[in-house]
């Protein structure tokens, strides 16, 4: 069956979309509303603002997370601030620039309109997290403080010290809270969903295990909102947090939701550089370091004197000397792939060559230790905690790393996937960000999708349909039900000599060697031979102690890296076929002159949707072209 | 370097449990403690033995899901660091360490080093927040905040809750991260107008859960990973004086029209 790729865009002038689009939808009077039921998956600041939202609203909401609390979402570890064209600095701010840049930084693979929608429904999340009680940071006066962040050259960003996503999410989880407590959303954590039932092509439920008892259960709704998060962890060493995984999305992609973009990676520059085999994850250090940070390496190669020897002539601000007007805050697309070439040609620094130099030695003779203190002060602390090295007096080392997946579901202007009644959130979606996500954008995107928009369009779905239906007890229901058991019971039958790591560290190795921030045709073949090799043993030489009914932390492992080992060969598959460069996505045939990604606007400029197309099938793409009406295509510069 | 260890083994909430020993010997210095434990457990997996199981996510210091007693001490003997945080630098050569899960009456424990600390939650839910709906709110800089306000807020606002502060506490009390919540909300103007209702609704859900009383030990704030302050507990015994002389429940009674 082939995919209906309505994009739903709202026709007229792009300011006027969203008011247009709202005025257009259909409403659920507020004594029907209790008779829906809305199951949301995740609860970082998507699922969250969604549930507590539209709990609010008078929906039956069922909220689910695999985390203890729904305050423990990965959003809780973003760092550095959140954008919002509120113009508070005086410095030319507008919906239109924050608009533009957001466009131009994800390389012009995004709509015009969801990205407008997003830029103009910026300002009144601050206006919502600050009523909440949000600590922002503040100036003298009493007003919100702001700071710039990579890829732009006006002061958007809101912050609450290096704490701005926990501090978002404690808001809509304490939102969340306030509903729970009312009786309008019924929180499910230490649950993790295992598949989307879909009935008539529509979605009607989800199946769960809860991760105590291991019990397998069935829940109906009229309508079912994911909002899991990225799958950055298909790459072993990422910056998410362990448990982050994409089997929500890769169910729904099998039950016939298309999967946009896949291929599209984020690699953070301003990470910890790797140390050892052993290592469990990377972590990464606010992109807002390079407000005051300088980035550099000595000028001659594998120099190893200690770098507070190495003097100012002979050190190489390679940022500022390659992008001069935007310098080190150039995007991080930009930042990651020099950080890259350096290493690469040999200047790096660090055990094997693989960092470069974050140095706040110039900003703290400028500002004084105590401003940067104030700044960055649990950024230094974390970084020391984990090099044994003070940033204070000796430049921090930095490697780019795995970060934000612009890649997910397919979703219309609605939200809506390719399945009726099945909408998807945040990074769990492909929609906003492109090619390549600009700093304190994400935090935006998943609150704006939670608070702003979800709460119209499902409406507007939810007003098309009769509430009930359908129950558990319906044959779908009942067969998908046997499938999660079957496929449980197959990972804890095969017994064999391999680790469930053993395998994600292999998967984790290709990926990032073929399908990672460099990229070409030979390579991504050679990965679409090895990684079928690999889930062929995986099914044949898994070790999955412990059983079913209890809980089981290998197994939850297994079943998500069995995910992942599907849908990194589909990353590939994607990455293989888009034979240009773009954002995150550099393929090494396509580059300009002096080494700049080249985008190729002829062949290129839609969306690449995956069908599944059964097992052992190859998936089948299709397109969604881009339409540009209000901004010309223009190569990126940031010079 | 070697690591002896001696670790909780509980099969679940209503099996006993006990110490078991284990030894690993390549420790690398440079390892958190959580990656020290994926090697254990590797080695355990590989042998057809049950993995030991412990709750962690973000590793970053920040999600405060990881957390157990490493020789009595929530998130082990180094200051102010949850445990992913901490490193095998901080241990010596041939170091025996005792690990057992959070004690207290209100986190049942679920497995091994797992304790269930949704009673945090239900404090919340009992009344930790600002009722403001969605697309309600005035435009943010219509409520200008002291700085000091801002950023003794965001002390405040800093809890991760982990719950070490509970496991800390002779009493087993919750009240650094009640009051955590407390003084963050109240601090700001836009948490005044529910400031009595929290203090009292949120205490007294604490007290139902089964926490302890506060005797001012201090353990907590020694302990806690975030650095979040006793003087808080201080605002929340004086909130809730407040809130007993003057707060009241609303009546239930109809509307009129």
């Amino acid at each position: 069956m082939a995919f209906q790729l309505d994009p739903r865009t709202p026709s007229g002038p792009l300011e006027h979309r969203w008011a247009k689009a709202k005025q257009e939808m259909k409403l659920v009077s507020p004594a029907n509303r209790r008779k829906y039921s809305v199951i949301v998956v995740g609860s970082g600041l998507a699922g969250g603002s969604a549930a507590a939202t539209l709990g609010e609203l008078g929906y039956n909401v069922k909220c689910f997370c695999f985390q203890d609390s729904p305050r423990r979402a990965h959003s809780i570890a973003a760092q550095g601030g959140i954008n919002a064209a509120k113009n508070y600095q005086n410095d030319g701010d507008s919906v239109y620039r924050l608009f533009y840049d957001t466009i131009k930084g994800g390389d012009f693979r995004s709509r015009e309109s969801n990205v407008y929608r997003l830029a103009e429904v910026s300002v009144n999340i601050i206006d919502q997290c600050v009523a909440q009680g949000v600590p922002f940071a503040r100036e003298y006066g009493g007003t919100l403080a702001n700071r710039s962040f990579g890829g732009a050259q006006v002061s958007r960003t809101f912050y609450a010290r290096g704490q701005t996503g926990q501090q978002l999410l404690l808001g809509c989880y304490q939102a969340l809270e306030r509903q729970v407590d009312a009786g309008r959303v019924q929180m499910f954590s230490r649950h993790e969903m295992l598949d989307l039932v879909v009935i008539d092509g529509r979605a009607r439920g989800i199946i769960t295990r809860n991760l105590v008892t291991g019990s397998i259960d069935c829940h109906v709704a009229d309508a079912v909102v994911l909002a899991t998060g990225g799958y950055g962890n298909v790459f072993y060493l990422s910056t998410n947090a362990k448990g982050s995984n994409a089997t929500a999305i890769w169910r729904a992609y099998k039950r016939g939701a298309g999967f946009g973009n896949p291929c599209f990676t984020q690699i953070h520059p301003t990470c910890i550089p790797q140390s050892g085999d052993y290592q469990s994850k990377l972590t990464l250090m606010s992109e807002s370091l390079r407000n005051d940070g300088r980035i550099w390496v000595p000028k001659k190669k594998g120099d190893t004197r200690n770098p507070n020897e190495i003097p100012e002539e002979e050190r190489d601000y390679y940022l500022e000397r390659m992008y001069p007007a935007f310098g080190n805050l150039c995007p991080r697309d930009i930042a990651s792939r020099a950080a890259k070439v350096m290493c690469d040609q040999g200047y790096g620094v660090g055990p094997g060559g693989r960092g470069v130099y974050l140095d706040f030695k110039e900003a703290i003779q400028r500002l004084g230790r105590k401003t940067i203190e104030e700044r960055y002060g649990n950024l230094f602390e974390m970084y020391e905690r984990i090099t044994g090295e003070d940033p204070y007096t000796v430049p921090m080392r930095i490697y780019p790393a795995v970060h934000y997946t612009m890649g997910g579901l397919w979703v219309d202007y609605h939200l809506q996937s390719t399945i009726p009644g099945l909408f998807v959130l945040g990074e769990a979606n492909f929609s906003d960000h492109g090619a390549n996500r600009l700093g304190a954008s994400a935090l935006m995107q998943g609150l704006a999708d939670g608070y702003f928009i979800i709460p119209y369009t499902i409406g507007h779905f939810l007003a098309q349909v009769k509430p009930g239906g359908v129950g558990a007890d319906h044959p779908e229901f009942v067969a998908a039900r046997k499938q999660v058991d079957e496929r449980t019971r197959r990972l804890l039958s095969i017994k064999g000599r391999k680790t469930v790591d053993d395998f994600h560290r292999e998967l984790g190795r290709i990926m990032w060697e073929y399908c990672g921030m460099a990229r070409n045709a030979s390579g991504l073949k050679h990965a679409l031979e090895k990684i079928p090799e690999l889930r062929e043993e995986f099914w044949q030489n898994v070790n999955v102690p412990g059983s079913a009914e209890e809980l089981n932390q290998s197994l939850e492992k297994a079943g998500r890296v069995a995910d992942f080992l599907e849908l990194g060969e589909l990353m590939c598959l994607d990455a293989l076929e888009r034979e240009e460069s773009c954002g995150g996505h550099f393929r090494e045939e396509y580059q300009t002159e002096d080494g700049e990604a080249k985008r190729d606007d002829e062949r290129f400029c839609h969306v690449a949707v995956w069908e599944h197309a059964g097992e052992g099938r190859r998936p089948v793409r299709h397109v969604e072209p881009l339409q540009f009406e209000f901004v010309h295509l223009a190569q990126r510069s940031y010079k | 370097m070697k690591i002896i260890l001696n670790i909780w083994r509980q099969k679940n909430s209503s099996s006993p449990g006990k110490m078991v020993r284990y030894e690993l010997d390549n420790v690398n210095e440079h390892m958190s403690f959580l990656e020290m434990l994926d090697v254990l457990n590797e080695e355990l997996t590989r042998k057809g033995e049950d993995p030991v199981t412990f709750e962690h996510d973000c590793r970053e210091g920040i999600c405060g899901c990881c957390g157990f007693m490493i020789n009595g001490i929530p998130h082990g003997p180094e200051r102010g660091t949850t445990v992913c945080q901490l490193h095998m630098r901080h241990f010596r050569d041939g170091d025996e360490l005792w690990l057992e899960p959070f004690r207290a009456k209100a986190f049942p424990v679920i497995k091994d080093l797992m304790v269930d600390r949704s009673a945090f939650d239900r404090i919340i839910s009992a009344g930790g927040y600002i009722s403001v709906n969605t697309g309600s709110a005035p435009e943010a800089n219509s409520i200008p905040v002291k700085k000091q306000c801002a950023d003794r807020a965001m002390d405040a606002a800093a809890c991760i809750g982990c719950g070490a502060c509970v496991a800390a506490c002779p009493n087993a009390s919750a009240s650094l991260f009640v009051s955590a919540k407390i003084a963050h909300l109240g601090l700001l103007p836009q948490g005044q107008p529910e400031r009595d209702r929290r203090a009292m609704r949120m205490v007294l859900k604490m007290t139902e859960e089964g926490f302890g009383y506060c005797t001012n030990t201090g353990e907590c704030e020694a302990i806690c990973p975030k650095g979040v302050k006793i003087e808080n507990i201080a605002m929340m015994h004086r909130d809730f004086t407040r809130a007993v002389a003057l707060f009241r429940e609303e009546a239930k009674v109809g509307g009129a029209g």
